[in-house]
């Protein structure tokens, strides 16, 4: 087959919802636009870890702390899984986290914005996984099979993320005036963020066109924010705390809410580097990475002396057996 | 002899043990030096404050005040902490988290292997559940103690210098107090003694292997059981307590 044909069978079968399998053939583009969004939402799940991170020392009962412990950690497998996805598509996990570490691979910005009071953990559970699960949804019926399964597995594991988050911010808003404070300083911090989560408007996002016709994505950006507002206004009213948009209301004639403007500038400050905490985060994540070396180093050497010892050994057992021992 | 005290006591140095050990491993959470590692190291602060808060709630029930598991963690000052110094000395480095929970975890398993058969009934069913835990912990710390002490010269050395820092909070361990002797003559807790022989040996076997040196037997610190610790202790609780303190008697 020809290149043309080749392309047209993958078309087809996408069309056609048959998933796309490591094996089969694929479009350069394709396999590098996989490659790219999967390993960005792997750093995100691995960066995600540090905002979240930051309360587990704090967390103010030990309940909330095995909880938060376990979330992280949720976050840490999902990681793995990403990578393992992503590798499929034959790049290596050192080779990507090397490209968030010290090249331009970007993470998702929600995690450059810091957790400043224990609300935040209620907020970023209830919010930026409630964001990031609008977005993931329609990922685990993408056209490529390994992603697409991973995203099952994720999402199960992100709901109940989200419903954990949503019960500290109830608990924070049926507590003391303090914890109702709290949880609104967290939800006038992280609102507006967590609307950006979805990208640029359908109009600016250059790589959604392609990624439509491919079914990496199913729905537009602008779809998938307006399902998460309408949802979530609900929500912060049976909490009892404002969303922070004086331009929020009802829209009976499109069935939907009604919101303000973006601050798009912000968000590409952000994105470019300039968040409150994009420096922290990756100087926290090379730290780790480097501070490891020697760790993974040590176990590298010390898996080779073991195979050269067993092969010796075998070497030394195998051309005349003396004794077994059991 | 006011029994309550000291079955109230016995329960907490344990508690304690699990909690600040759990608590200190957590810090590592997001930091650790491979994804894998990250998980299984989560894995373990999990158990601990997981069996903390059994022990602590059973604790605070053996005490009779009305005491709950986040009452006993988060309200008692340093003094009243009952947990070993080894476990509340900082992660520093890789090597000496896992150097640190290998010499805690073989402590662990002997003692909560024993505990399986507490006479206080209660106890025995904790420990039946903590020992499948433990024996996992055991088996990691002790393969890593070997992997980086038979790794590469500088994970060599980095374990040996871990052992001469850390060697010196081994011994409290096993020196038995009046509330030790208490619970084993009650049949509550076994004999540290016994269990000092069978953590030797084991120590020393996969020290072995590690190809690392034991220190020559030398001045151990004590006091952690008796609610004198070291510095760091305060600067746990500081972090551990701080929105309970902060904001006392609320719910979160």
């Amino acid at each position: 087959m020809n290149a043309e044909q080749l392309e047209k069978t993958f078309q087809d079968k996408v069309d056609a919802e048959i998933r796309i399998e490591p094996r089969d053939w694929m479009p350069e583009a394709y396999r590098k636009t996989l490659i790219r969004q999967i390993s960005q939402h792997a750093h995100s799940e691995i960066v995600g870890m540090l905002p979240e991170g930051n309360w587990i020392t704090r967390a103010p009962s030990l309940r909330r702390k095995v909880a938060l412990l376990a979330k992280v950690q949720d976050e840490a497998g999902h990681g793995l899984y990403l990578y393992s996805a992503a590798e499929t598509l034959g790049v290596e996990r050192e080779t990507l986290i090397d490209e968030y570490l010290y090249g331009n691979a970007k993470y998702s910005s929600i995690f450059n914005y810091p957790t400043l009071n224990w609300a935040d953990i209620g907020a970023i559970g209830w919010l930026v996984d409630g964001a990031a699960i609008m977005n993931q949804v329609p990922l685990c019926r993408c056209s490529y099979g390994p992603y697409a399964r991973a995203m099952v597995r994720i999402c199960k594991e992100e709901s109940f993320h989200q419903r954990q988050g949503y019960e500290i911010m109830l608990t924070l808003c049926r507590g003391s005036e303090a914890q109702k404070a709290m949880a609104q300083d967290a939800l006038n911090r992280w609102w507006w963020p967590s609307l950006m989560m979805f990208g640029p408007h359908d109009s600016d996002s250059p790589h959604s066109e392609q990624s439509m016709k491919w079914k990496i994505k199913r729905l537009s950006n602008d779809e998938l924010r307006q399902r998460f507002v309408d949802v979530t206004v609900e929500q912060a009213h049976f909490l009892g705390i404002a969303i922070p948009d004086p331009d929020l209301r009802w829209n009976e004639e499109r069935g939907h809410y009604d919101f303000g403007p973006i601050n798009w500038a912000e968000f590409w400050d952000v994105v470019k580097g300039n968040g409150p905490c994009n420096r922290d985060r990756i100087r926290a994540r090379r730290k780790a990475h480097e501070e490891g070396q020697w760790v993974r180093d040590a176990a590298m050497a010390y898996a080779e002396k073991r195979k050269a010892r067993q092969t010796a050994a075998e070497a030394v057992a195998s051309p005349t057996p003396v004794a077994t021992y059991s | 002899m006011n029994l309550e005290p000291s079955h109230f006591e016995y329960l907490l140095r344990l508690a304690d043990n699990a909690l600040i050990l759990g608590q200190r491993q957590s810090e590592w959470c997001g930091h650790g030096p491979v994804l894998e590692q990250d998980i299984a190291l989560t894995n373990i602060a999990l158990d601990q404050i997981g069996q903390a808060r059994m022990l602590l709630a059973y604790a605070g029930k053996v005490e009779g005040k009305g005491r709950t598991e986040d009452a006993l963690a988060f309200l008692r000052d340093a003094g009243e902490f009952r947990n070993l110094l080894l476990v509340e000395q900082p992660n520093e480095d890789w090597g000496y988290t896992i150097l640190r929970q290998f010499f805690f975890d073989a402590f662990n398993f002997f003692l909560y292997q024993e505990l399986c058969d507490s006479a206080d009934a209660e106890l025995a069913v904790i420990a039946q559940k903590a020992i499948k835990e433990i024996t996992y912990h055991l088996r990691f710390s002790s393969e890593w103690v070997i992997r980086l002490g038979d790794g590469t010269g500088l994970s060599h050395r980095k374990m040996q210098e871990a052992v001469s820092d850390l060697w010196m909070y081994t011994g409290e361990m096993f020196l038995p107090d009046a509330i030790d002797e208490w619970a084993k003559d009650a049949g509550i807790g076994p004999s540290l003694q016994a269990i000092h022989v069978q953590w030797n040996a084991r120590v020393r076997e996969i020290f072995k292997e590690a190809t690392l040196e034991l220190p020559e037997s030398g001045w151990m610190q004590q006091g952690g059981k008796q609610g004198i610790h070291t510095e760091h202790l305060g600067y746990i609780l500081a972090d551990m307590q701080f929105l309970q303190r902060a904001y006392p008697g609320l719910e979160w």
